[in-house]
Protein backbone atom coordinates (compact mmCIF):
# COMPACT_ATOMS: atom_id res chain seq x y z
CA UNK A 1 0.00 0.00 0.00
CA UNK A 2 1.12 3.53 -0.55
CA UNK A 3 0.91 6.56 2.45
CA UNK A 4 1.62 9.99 2.36
CA UNK A 5 3.23 10.96 5.88
CA UNK A 6 2.81 14.45 6.52
CA UNK A 7 5.85 14.99 8.79
CA UNK A 8 5.91 18.33 10.97
CA UNK A 9 9.18 19.52 12.30
CA UNK A 10 8.40 22.47 14.95
CA UNK A 11 10.89 24.28 17.49
CA UNK A 12 10.27 23.28 21.67
CA UNK A 13 8.74 26.03 23.90
CA UNK A 14 11.70 27.81 25.48
CA UNK A 15 13.94 28.39 22.48
CA UNK A 16 14.74 31.43 20.58
CA UNK A 17 12.79 31.72 17.65
CA UNK A 18 14.91 34.32 15.52
CA UNK A 19 12.98 33.38 12.09
CA UNK A 20 9.58 33.95 13.81
CA UNK A 21 10.50 37.04 15.23
CA UNK A 22 11.68 38.28 12.03
CA UNK A 23 8.77 37.71 10.14
CA UNK A 24 6.53 39.03 12.71
CA UNK A 25 8.60 41.89 12.94
CA UNK A 26 7.78 42.44 9.17
CA UNK A 27 4.54 41.65 9.64
CA UNK A 28 4.76 44.65 11.79
CA UNK A 29 5.74 47.05 9.58
CA UNK A 30 3.21 46.16 6.73
CA UNK A 31 0.35 47.50 9.28
CA UNK A 32 -0.77 43.89 10.34
CA UNK A 33 -1.35 43.42 14.18
CA UNK A 34 0.94 40.82 14.68
CA UNK A 35 1.72 38.95 18.18
CA UNK A 36 3.38 36.12 16.97
CA UNK A 37 5.16 34.07 14.45
CA UNK A 38 6.39 30.15 14.44
CA UNK A 39 7.66 28.58 11.72
CA UNK A 40 7.97 24.91 10.66
CA UNK A 41 8.97 22.64 7.93
CA UNK A 42 6.37 20.04 6.65
CA UNK A 43 7.47 17.29 4.94
CA UNK A 44 5.46 14.98 2.77
CA UNK A 45 6.91 11.70 2.70
CA UNK A 46 5.22 9.24 0.04
CA UNK A 47 6.10 6.04 0.85
CA UNK A 48 5.52 1.84 0.94
CA UNK A 49 4.37 -0.12 3.63
CA UNK A 50 2.18 -3.06 4.44
CA UNK A 51 -0.28 -1.51 6.75
CA UNK A 52 -0.98 1.67 8.96
CA UNK A 53 1.06 1.03 11.66
CA UNK A 54 3.97 -0.24 9.65
CA UNK A 55 3.78 3.31 7.84
CA UNK A 56 3.40 4.98 11.00
CA UNK A 57 6.83 3.15 12.67
CA UNK A 58 8.29 3.91 9.55
CA UNK A 59 7.63 7.86 9.67
CA UNK A 60 8.53 8.09 13.66
CA UNK A 61 12.20 6.45 12.44
CA UNK A 62 12.48 9.13 9.55
CA UNK A 63 11.73 11.93 12.20
CA UNK A 64 14.15 10.25 14.96
CA UNK A 65 16.75 9.53 12.51
CA UNK A 66 17.06 12.37 10.33
CA UNK A 67 13.95 15.06 10.50
CA UNK A 68 14.11 15.69 13.59
CA UNK A 69 17.08 17.05 16.31
CA UNK A 70 15.59 16.00 19.75
CA UNK A 71 17.24 18.67 21.56
CA UNK A 72 15.23 21.49 20.31
CA UNK A 73 12.69 19.73 17.80
CA UNK A 74 9.04 18.75 17.52
CA UNK A 75 7.58 16.84 15.72
CA UNK A 76 3.46 15.39 14.45
CA UNK A 77 2.81 12.97 11.94
CA UNK A 78 0.17 12.58 10.13
CA UNK A 79 -0.83 9.81 7.82
CA UNK A 80 -3.25 9.36 4.92
CA UNK A 81 -3.54 6.02 2.87
CA UNK A 82 -3.35 7.11 -0.90
CA UNK B 1 55.98 9.98 13.65
CA UNK B 2 57.70 12.22 11.23
CA UNK B 3 56.17 15.29 10.41
CA UNK B 4 55.86 14.50 6.80
CA UNK B 5 54.65 11.29 7.69
CA UNK B 6 51.84 12.16 8.66
CA UNK B 7 48.46 11.93 6.60
CA UNK B 8 45.82 14.13 7.25
CA UNK B 9 41.96 12.92 5.49
CA UNK B 10 40.10 16.46 5.10
CA UNK B 11 36.41 14.62 3.46
CA UNK B 12 34.33 16.59 1.62
CA UNK B 13 30.92 16.25 -0.15
CA UNK B 14 29.21 18.23 -2.73
CA UNK B 15 28.82 21.68 -0.63
CA UNK B 16 31.99 21.41 1.03
CA UNK B 17 33.32 24.58 0.19
CA UNK B 18 36.80 24.57 2.95
CA UNK B 19 38.51 21.78 1.63
CA UNK B 20 41.57 23.27 -0.07
CA UNK B 21 42.36 25.82 2.61
CA UNK B 22 41.64 23.27 5.29
CA UNK B 23 44.30 21.13 3.36
CA UNK B 24 46.85 23.56 2.35
CA UNK B 25 47.40 24.76 6.08
CA UNK B 26 48.17 21.11 6.99
CA UNK B 27 50.51 20.93 4.30
CA UNK B 28 51.86 24.64 4.99
CA UNK B 29 53.41 22.21 8.36
CA UNK B 30 54.75 19.75 6.49
CA UNK B 31 52.10 17.35 6.83
CA UNK B 32 50.35 15.19 4.04
CA UNK B 33 46.82 16.33 3.88
CA UNK B 34 44.60 14.80 1.04
CA UNK B 35 41.23 15.94 0.18
CA UNK B 36 38.94 13.07 -0.80
CA UNK B 37 34.97 12.91 -1.56
CA UNK B 38 33.05 10.30 0.81
CA UNK B 39 32.05 8.12 -2.06
CA UNK B 40 36.22 7.38 -2.94
CA UNK B 41 36.40 6.61 0.79
CA UNK B 42 33.66 4.48 0.94
CA UNK B 43 34.80 2.61 -2.73
CA UNK B 44 38.60 2.20 -1.83
CA UNK B 45 37.74 1.38 2.37
CA UNK B 46 40.04 3.00 3.08
CA UNK B 47 39.74 5.54 6.03
CA UNK B 48 42.34 4.23 8.25
CA UNK B 49 44.99 4.72 5.90
CA UNK B 50 44.78 8.36 7.49
CA UNK B 51 46.14 9.64 10.56
CA UNK B 52 43.88 12.35 11.19
CA UNK B 53 40.15 13.41 9.87
CA UNK B 54 39.12 17.04 9.12
CA UNK B 55 35.15 17.93 8.35
CA UNK B 56 36.17 21.51 6.66
CA UNK B 57 33.35 24.06 6.35
CA UNK B 58 30.95 24.71 3.49
CA UNK B 59 27.32 23.92 3.38
CA UNK B 60 27.27 20.34 3.04
CA UNK B 61 24.12 19.34 0.71
CA UNK B 62 23.09 22.36 0.37
CA UNK B 63 22.50 22.69 4.11
CA UNK B 64 18.96 20.69 3.83
CA UNK B 65 16.60 19.72 6.86
CA UNK B 66 19.76 20.86 8.79
CA UNK B 67 23.37 22.22 8.59
CA UNK B 68 25.36 18.92 8.62
CA UNK B 69 22.66 16.37 8.70
CA UNK B 70 22.73 14.89 5.75
CA UNK B 71 26.56 14.30 5.48
CA UNK B 72 26.43 13.23 9.02
CA UNK B 73 23.63 9.97 8.29
CA UNK B 74 25.55 9.61 4.80
CA UNK B 75 28.58 9.38 6.56
CA UNK B 76 27.09 6.69 9.09
CA UNK B 77 25.57 4.84 6.15
CA UNK B 78 28.77 4.56 4.42
CA UNK B 79 31.92 4.89 6.58
CA UNK B 80 30.42 3.39 9.49
CA UNK B 81 32.33 1.18 10.86
CA UNK B 82 35.34 2.54 9.50
CA UNK B 83 34.50 5.55 11.63
CA UNK B 84 33.74 3.29 15.08
CA UNK B 85 37.23 1.92 14.54
CA UNK B 86 39.23 5.34 13.98
CA UNK B 87 37.09 6.88 17.06
CA UNK B 88 37.81 3.74 19.37
CA UNK B 89 41.50 4.07 18.03
CA UNK B 90 41.34 7.91 19.31
CA UNK B 91 42.64 9.34 16.10
CA UNK B 92 42.12 13.12 16.32
CA UNK B 93 39.20 14.42 14.16
CA UNK B 94 38.15 18.04 13.64
CA UNK B 95 34.81 19.69 12.31
CA UNK B 96 35.34 23.25 11.53
CA UNK B 97 31.83 25.21 11.11
CA UNK B 98 30.03 22.98 9.32
CA UNK B 99 32.23 20.58 10.11
CA UNK B 100 31.05 20.86 14.08
CA UNK B 101 27.44 20.88 12.56
CA UNK B 102 28.14 17.28 11.65
CA UNK B 103 30.44 16.15 14.55
CA UNK B 104 27.37 17.52 16.56
CA UNK B 105 24.92 16.14 13.78
CA UNK B 106 26.59 12.45 13.93
CA UNK B 107 26.45 12.30 17.58
CA UNK B 108 30.31 12.94 18.31
CA UNK B 109 30.21 15.93 20.38
CA UNK B 110 29.53 16.68 23.20
CA UNK B 111 29.86 12.34 23.33
CA UNK B 112 29.51 12.81 27.18
CA UNK B 113 28.66 8.81 26.88
CA UNK B 114 30.75 7.88 23.80
CA UNK B 115 28.71 8.36 20.33
CA UNK B 116 25.11 9.17 20.67
CA UNK B 117 22.57 7.69 19.00
CA UNK B 118 20.71 11.40 18.31
CA UNK B 119 22.73 14.67 18.73
CA UNK B 120 23.05 15.51 22.78
CA UNK B 121 22.95 19.49 21.04
CA UNK B 122 22.36 21.51 18.52
CA UNK B 123 23.89 24.25 16.06
CA UNK B 124 21.30 26.69 15.05
CA UNK B 125 20.01 29.65 13.03
CA UNK B 126 22.02 33.18 14.82
CA UNK B 127 20.46 35.45 17.09
CA UNK B 128 20.06 38.12 15.79
CA UNK B 129 18.91 36.17 12.55
CA UNK B 130 21.63 36.21 9.55
CA UNK B 131 24.74 35.25 8.02
CA UNK B 132 27.71 36.68 9.96
CA UNK B 133 30.93 37.11 8.22
CA UNK B 134 33.40 39.11 11.25
CA UNK B 135 36.74 38.86 12.81
CA UNK B 136 35.77 37.88 16.46
CA UNK B 137 37.84 36.91 19.60
CA UNK B 138 38.25 33.39 21.24
CA UNK B 139 39.64 32.74 24.84
CA UNK B 140 40.92 29.30 25.36
CA UNK B 141 38.78 28.07 28.54
CA UNK B 142 40.73 24.44 27.66
CA UNK B 143 42.71 23.09 30.77
CA UNK B 144 44.64 20.38 28.76
CA UNK B 145 41.97 17.39 27.69
CA UNK B 146 41.63 19.01 23.97
CA UNK B 147 44.47 17.61 21.42
CA UNK B 148 44.11 20.16 19.59
CA UNK B 149 44.56 23.16 21.67
CA UNK B 150 46.63 21.51 24.75
CA UNK B 151 49.49 23.52 24.39
CA UNK B 152 48.18 26.80 23.99
CA UNK B 153 48.09 28.18 27.34
CA UNK B 154 44.68 28.68 29.05
CA UNK B 155 43.23 31.96 28.64
CA UNK B 156 44.86 32.82 25.41
CA UNK B 157 43.28 35.25 22.81
CA UNK B 158 42.81 34.34 19.72
CA UNK B 159 41.55 36.34 16.86
CA UNK B 160 40.07 34.14 13.97
CA UNK B 161 37.17 34.81 11.87
CA UNK B 162 33.57 33.08 11.65
CA UNK B 163 31.28 32.95 8.54
CA UNK B 164 27.88 30.93 9.20
CA UNK B 165 24.25 31.63 9.33
CA UNK B 166 23.33 28.95 12.29
CA UNK B 167 26.89 28.85 15.12
CA UNK B 168 23.92 28.97 17.47
CA UNK B 169 25.35 26.35 20.03
CA UNK B 170 22.45 24.88 22.21
CA UNK B 171 21.41 22.22 24.81
CA UNK B 172 18.02 20.69 25.34
CA UNK B 173 16.30 23.56 27.26
CA UNK B 174 15.51 21.97 30.63
CA UNK B 175 18.91 20.12 30.64
CA UNK B 176 21.29 23.04 29.72
CA UNK B 177 22.75 24.07 33.07
CA UNK B 178 23.20 20.58 34.09
CA UNK B 179 24.73 19.60 30.52
CA UNK B 180 27.09 22.78 30.84
CA UNK B 181 28.17 21.86 34.52
CA UNK B 182 29.18 18.39 32.95
CA UNK B 183 31.10 19.94 29.77
CA UNK B 184 32.88 22.36 32.34
CA UNK B 185 33.73 19.51 34.45
CA UNK B 186 34.82 16.74 32.04
CA UNK B 187 37.47 19.96 30.41
CA UNK B 188 35.26 19.50 27.85
CA UNK B 189 34.43 23.52 26.85
CA UNK B 190 37.64 25.16 24.82
CA UNK B 191 36.88 28.12 23.06
CA UNK B 192 34.20 30.54 23.91
CA UNK B 193 33.65 34.11 22.57
CA UNK B 194 35.05 37.21 23.90
CA UNK B 195 36.12 40.99 23.27
CA UNK B 196 39.75 41.76 22.81
CA UNK B 197 40.75 41.69 26.52
CA UNK B 198 39.37 38.18 27.19
CA UNK B 199 36.30 39.44 28.50
CA UNK B 200 33.51 36.84 28.03
CA UNK B 201 30.70 38.23 25.39
CA UNK B 202 28.21 37.25 28.03
CA UNK B 203 25.72 36.36 25.75
CA UNK B 204 26.03 40.04 24.32
CA UNK B 205 26.06 41.03 20.70
CA UNK B 206 28.39 41.20 18.47
CA UNK B 207 31.18 40.17 20.97
CA UNK B 208 29.10 37.06 20.98
CA UNK B 209 28.20 36.98 17.55
CA UNK B 210 25.51 34.29 17.19
CA UNK B 211 23.48 34.10 20.56
CA UNK B 212 25.30 30.97 21.62
CA UNK B 213 24.99 29.08 24.95
CA UNK B 214 27.70 30.21 27.40
CA UNK B 215 29.34 32.05 24.49
CA UNK B 216 30.60 28.53 23.55
CA UNK B 217 32.62 28.34 20.29
CA UNK B 218 34.51 25.14 20.65
CA UNK B 219 34.05 22.23 22.54
CA UNK B 220 35.57 18.19 22.13
CA UNK B 221 34.71 14.88 23.57
CA UNK B 222 35.49 13.33 26.79
CA UNK B 223 38.39 11.50 25.27
CA UNK B 224 39.96 15.75 24.07
CA UNK B 225 40.45 13.92 20.56
CA UNK B 226 37.33 15.23 18.70
CA UNK B 227 36.84 18.86 18.41
CA UNK B 228 35.07 20.72 16.84
CA UNK B 229 34.62 25.10 16.47
CA UNK B 230 32.53 27.31 14.49
CA UNK B 231 35.62 29.86 13.70
CA UNK B 232 37.50 29.12 10.80
CA UNK B 233 41.29 28.84 11.63
CA UNK B 234 42.16 28.27 8.17
CA UNK B 235 41.38 31.42 7.32
CA UNK B 236 43.73 32.88 9.52
CA UNK B 237 46.82 30.79 8.89
CA UNK B 238 48.54 33.40 7.41
CA UNK B 239 49.44 37.56 7.75
CA UNK B 240 48.20 38.28 4.60
CA UNK B 241 44.40 36.55 5.74
CA UNK B 242 44.04 39.46 8.65
CA UNK B 243 42.09 42.07 7.92
CA UNK B 244 44.16 45.00 9.07
CA UNK B 245 47.08 44.09 7.46
CA UNK B 246 47.80 47.21 5.00
CA UNK B 247 47.82 49.59 8.17
CA UNK B 248 50.71 47.69 10.06
CA UNK B 249 54.52 47.70 9.25
CA UNK B 250 55.72 44.46 10.65
CA UNK B 251 53.13 41.32 10.62
CA UNK B 252 53.81 38.15 12.17
CA UNK B 253 54.81 35.47 9.01
CA UNK B 254 51.36 33.74 10.12
CA UNK B 255 48.04 34.32 12.39
CA UNK B 256 46.40 32.92 14.94
CA UNK B 257 44.80 30.01 13.52
CA UNK B 258 48.06 28.20 13.01
CA UNK B 259 48.16 27.12 16.81
CA UNK B 260 45.32 24.85 16.21
CA UNK B 261 47.16 22.59 13.14
CA UNK B 262 50.46 23.30 14.60
CA UNK B 263 49.24 21.33 18.27
CA UNK B 264 47.58 18.45 16.76
CA UNK B 265 50.73 17.82 14.16
CA UNK B 266 52.89 18.26 17.30
CA UNK B 267 50.61 15.74 19.15
CA UNK B 268 50.96 13.00 16.17
CA UNK B 269 54.17 13.64 16.14
CA UNK B 270 54.79 12.94 19.82
CA UNK B 271 51.88 11.24 20.90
Amino acid sequence: MKYAAKIEVSLKPGHSNPEGETIAHLLKELNYQVERVDVSKVYTVTLEATTLVEAKVKAEEMSKRLLANPTKDNYTIDIVEQ
Amino acid sequence: MKTQEIKVCVMRVGGTNCDAETARAFQELGAQAEIKHINELAKHNNLLDYNMLVFPGGFSFGDYVRSGVIFARSLNTKLGKQMKQFIDENRPILGICNGFQILVEYGLLPGFEGTSQYPEAALTTNVPQGFKCKWIYLKNENKGKCLFTNKIPQGKILKIPIAHGEGRFLFPVEKEKQLLQKLIDNDMLVFRYCDENGVPANGVYPTNPNGTYYDIAGICNKEGTIFGLMPHPERAMYWWQEPDWTNKTHMTQYGDGKIIFENIINHLKNP
